[in-house]
């Protein structure tokens, strides 16, 4: 029989409502799964086992009541220590915000409450989700299930591994640049990025607001929707949150894709591409093209500065988002003999290199004198992607590219050269900087048995769409393997 | 050499709206601290702003109130600087795309009438408050400091004047007329001691009949209308000394002291802050259609300005017109009284003279007292036929803000009446002139000075009662 830790949403639901198993059996599940992972894989920084068990017994009782909140009623899930919870220590992987207990809920967080889901842990991350790994993590990295020499992708690696590993069948991130996409690929699962201001960003501490979108990290596409249905839609306490009806994401899943325009962008497959990882997307191509998809090759040429232009706003709006990490109110406090020196003593201590990095980085191209050279700059480029992105829906309905150029690399392999690290995210950013969703799905493994993710993108509010490609080419990939090394001997 | 002094303002006004700029926590001055507070507005990791609606409407009001055109669509911005009491560590205001842009507004100093530029009217949150606890409530003495963070997020207009002000008395005219307009609109309470009006001034100083604008200096600090020109006037003074001297003046802000009389330098702007404005990417812009604008336009109030206008037309003198137009109570008893059949200027000059210092002493507002449009028509209806006195008056007009019942009413208790019955009056005349021989043979020989010491006689024996019109006839009659 197989382990309830390694079931799908979809399926675990079915089993709940069945009653072939309770909430209370399958959060034993994971739990077991947690205690033979988490020590290779540190996936978690903390987990709630008092708050997820009460969860637990009262989706149970709701069950019991006939009281259907929704598919992820009883299912254990694991959130991204970005993401708000009230009274549960929430660090954003933070030295600063060690020990912080919210106040509060995010409203995902708390839309997932309300739909019966328990909250098992806070999953590790790039520290406030600056990096593409994982190891920029004040609490140490975590590992890809896969290979725990090798790093589960980032910044939302810690959820990704989770998912992955079974020790939580849903997970939650943030994708900025490609954080969600990016672990899932190299972790083997679907992670998804919806368009911008589909899922409420409040609660979700800003790393760059004009970017930042939570999402799911999944076992298959249809979870992903399960997952979306329940977070999504109208927020009035996000200025930024769209205000219209959400699409019903489910309604093309199975309609296959016979007639769509599926594009190809030249600048992101090819060139830069680790040969084995493109071999699976061609391959993945070609099986659309058999389905009855036309394949349509075409060029977005102002993606080109997509990455650079990332690089200027992204640090611009988090050298605001950050400022309030000064000690005075909550987080790590260091004395000081003035307040100006409490505060950048507190901030010098409490933030990591990269982040410190990127705070420099963002002040720089604010300031008087450069902002037009460098934030406007790159404003203007955004201006253009979003216009490429807009030509290129008119000759194709989605389109289609690696997710990440590489499968997942050696921990240490890029951490002493940010610019190769920020290399990881040049497929994934594009979609940031257009604000329209995408989504990365597992297609197989590549020689050395480590998993290799397809990116289906789409136009803004195109989710239907996205997600009836993706479970066209989930369905071809056939993408069954499950990654079994974590549970072998503790790595040190 | 004379020189001419150029002097643009920037006043902030804190909004009387229910709510704060970008949450929902209540607006109020007073509340225990750190009470009205939310994750929002004390910054908390994950929160994010949402505009207040009421907010815009108040400030494109007092935009509208100032000529100014709204844009259909403003843009908000953060200001980046580290404060403690600033919880975000920037603060959400506007900057390139502010709501209202290019109004004026009238100012009248003495019977000239001035037309100043306004630059811009924008939107923006308050800080918190530090309370630096210890001696003398300074930072530099305290051993710790508190803050309170009610006041964070409060929504604040800021309105940028033109440098179109010529005195410190101009100066003065138009931050009470800005008040004015502010508090005719009922957007603010604009209370300068507590803080909710506040302003700062940038002034230079030029050869008359020059067009260069000469190093500007920022005068911060000013907490009245007195001390704003007060501050101004030393400024003006202070850098003419300096140009007469030969020295250059140096760009920077200084801060006036009240106690001390002088302004004094804080930081000169080759250190000034860099904001690195940037659009704030938590908020969409604010979209204002014609039909929102109008709304809000209709439903102005008539302003200080228009009033004073209308005023001048039903024949005020000017200063009477400034006064009762600057106030909302003072203009709604004077326009009541006139339309009771009170005479405009006699009304207007009870009340700009004896009520205004009767409220003063008593410390009662005007419009919690007793004095009311028909009360005021009333007094001045009994002067006018001679019922009462000019003092007589003023002791009814106290009994009346006593409570004592209307000024008919007062004045029968008071035994204030007027006498002017010729058979009522006769035997006191008589009495007086008998008893003032030497005056009356004075007036006899012609000297008509002296009939004013005796009608003065005649009115202390008849208790101030006499009319003294009607005594003057009597007494002439007599000596004649």
């Amino acid at each position: 029989m197989t382990d309830l830790a390694d079931l799908t949403v979809t399926g675990a639901a079915a089993g709940l409502r069945a009653g072939e198993f309770s909430s209370v059996d399958l959060l034993e599940a994971v739990h077991r799964r947690a205690a033979m992972t988490e020590a290779n894989l540190h996936a978690y920084l903390s987990i709630d086992r008092d708050g997820a068990a009460r969860a637990a017994v009262g989706a149970d009782s709701a069950f019991k009541s006939n009281t259907d909140l929704g598919l992820l009623q009883g299912i254990p899930v694991a959130l991204k220590d970005n993401m708000v919870t009230r009274g549960l220590e929430t660090t954003c992987s933070s030295k600063i915000l060690a020990g912080y207990l919210p106040p509060y809920d995010g409203t995902a967080v708390s839309r997932l409450r309300e739909g019966g889901a328990v909250i098992f842990g806070k999953t590790n991350l790039d520290e406030f989700a600056m990096g593409s790994s994982t190891e920029n993590s004040a609490y140490g990295p975590s590992r890809n299930p896969w290979d725990p020499e090798r790093v589960p992708g980032g910044s939302s690696g810690g959820s990704a591994a989770a998912v992955a590993a079974g020790s939580a069948l849903v997970g939650f991130g943030s994708d900025t640049g490609g954080s969600i996409r990016q672990p899932a690929a190299l972790c083997g699962i679907v992670g998804m990025k919806p368009t911008y201001g589909l899922v409420s960003r409040y609660g979700l501490i800003a790393f760059a607001s004009s970017l930042d979108q939570i999402g799911p990290l999944t076992r298959t596409v249809e979870d992903s929707v399960a997952a979306l249905e329940v977070v999504g839609g109208y927020d009035p306490a996000d200025s930024t949150s769209y205000p219209g009806d959400v699409p019903d994401y489910r309604a093309g899943l199975e309609s296959g894709v016979a007639g769509l325009r599926v594009g190809v962008v030249s600048e992101l497959n090819g060139e830069g591409i680790d040969p084995e990882v493109q071999a699976g997307v061609d391959q993945c191509i070609a099986g659309l093209e058999q389905a009855g998809a036309s394949i349509v090759e075409l060029s977005l040429p102002s993606i080109e500065y997509a990455l650079s232009a990332y690089y200027l706003i992204a640090p611009a709006e988090c050298s605001a988002n950050l400022a309030r990490f000064d000690g005075v109110r909550y987080g790590l406090r260091r004395r000081g003999e003035t307040v100006e020196e409490m505060m950048s003593t507190t901030r010098a201590d409490g933030f990591g290199p990269e982040v410190i990095r990127r705070i420099l980085l963002g002040t720089y191209a604010l300031s008087a004198g450069y902002y037009d050279a460098f934030y406007g700059q790159a404003q203007r480029v955004r201006t253009l992607i979003i216009q490429d992105f807009q030509a290129a829906y008119e000759q194709a309905d989605v389109l289609v590219s690696p997710t990440s150029p590489t499968t997942a690399f050696q921990l240490g392999d890029r951490t002493q050269d940010p610019l190769s690290m920020y290399l990881s995210d040049v497929c994934t950013i594009p979609s940031n900087m257009s604000g329209d969703p995408a989504i990365s799905v597992p297609i197989g493994l590549d020689g050395a048995g480590l998993p290799i993710g397809f990116q289906v993108m789409a136009p803004a509010l195109g989710e239907p769409l996205m997600f009836r490609v993706a479970a066209e080419v989930e369905r071809q990939a056939g993408f069954e393997a499950r990654a079994t090394h974590a549970t072998s001997e503790v790595v040190t | 050499m004379t020189y001419e002094p150029v002097i643009g303002i920037e006043t902030h006004v804190e909004l009387t709206t229910e709510s704060k700029m970008f949450c929902g926590c209540a607006v109020g001055f007073g509340a225990p601290p750190n009470t009205n507070v939310c994750p929002v507005c004390l910054g908390l990791p994950g929160a994010l702003p949402v505009v207040n609606g009421r907010a815009v409407e108040f400030a494109m009001a007092i935009g509208l109130a100032l000529n100014c055109s709204i844009a259909h669509q403003s843009v908000f911005s953060r200001k980046n600087y580290f404060y403690p009491d600033m919880p975000k560590n920037y603060q959400i205001s506007q900057y390139d795309e502010p709501l209202c842009i290019g109004g004026y507004l009238d100012v009248q100093t003495g019977s000239e009438t001035r037309r100043i530029g306004i630059t811009r009217v924008h939107m923006e949150e308050d800080t918190g408050k530090s309370i630096h606890v210890g001696e003398g409530g300074r930072i530099s003495a305290a051993s710790h400091s508190l803050i309170d963070f009610n006041r964070a997020g409060v929504p604040l207009m800021e309105v940028v004047s033109e440098p179109d002000i010529r005195s410190a008395e101009e100066a003065r005219a138009f931050v009470a007329e800005l008040r004015g307009a502010v508090l005719r609109l009922g957007v603010s309470d604009a209370k300068l001691e507590e803080g909710s009006m506040r302003f700062d001034a940038n002034v230079s100083l030029r050869p008359k009949g020059t067009e260069p604008f000469g190093t500007k200096v920022e005068v911060k600090n000013m907490n009245s209308l007195r001390s704003l020109q007060r501050a101004l006037e030393h400024e003006i003074d202070r850098q003419a000394a300096l140009l007469e001297a030969g020295d250059s003046v140096l760009q920077e802000t200084r801060h006036w002291d009240e106690a001390a009389g002088t302004t004094l330098g804080m930081r000169s702007k080759e250190e000034a802050f860099d904001y690195r404005y940037f659009p704030e990417p938590d908020l969409v812009p604010v979209e204002v259609d014609d039909a929102w604008r109008d709304r809000v336009g209709e439903a102005i109030p008539e302003l200080p300005a228009q009033a004073r206008a209308r005023y001048l037309e039903m024949g005020l003198d000017p200063t009477a017109a400034g006064l009762i137009s600057r106030d909302v109570a003072f203009g709604a008893v004077f326009e009541d009284a006139v339309a009771a059949g009170g005479v405009s200027q006699t009304v207007a000059n009870w009340l700009t003279g004896e009520v205004t210092a009767l409220l003063r002493r008593s410390e009662t507002p005007l419009a919690s007292s007793p004095i009311d449009g028909a009360a005021l028509a009333e007094l001045s209806g009994m002067v006018d036929a001679g019922r009462l006195s000019a003092s007589a008056a003023k002791d009814v007009l106290a009994g009346v803000v006593a409570g004592e019942g209307n000024p008919a009413e007062v004045a029968r208790a008071r035994d204030l009446v007027q006498v002017s019955d010729i058979a009522a009056l006769e035997p006191i005349i008589d009495e007086v002139l008998a008893g003032n021989e030497e005056a009356v043979g004075k007036l006899r020989r012609g000297d008509d000075k002296v009939i004013g010491f005796l009608i003065g006689q005649v009115m202390r024996a008849s208790g101030g009662k006499a009319d003294p019109a009607v005594v003057r006839g009597i007494i002439k009659d007599r000596v004649s």
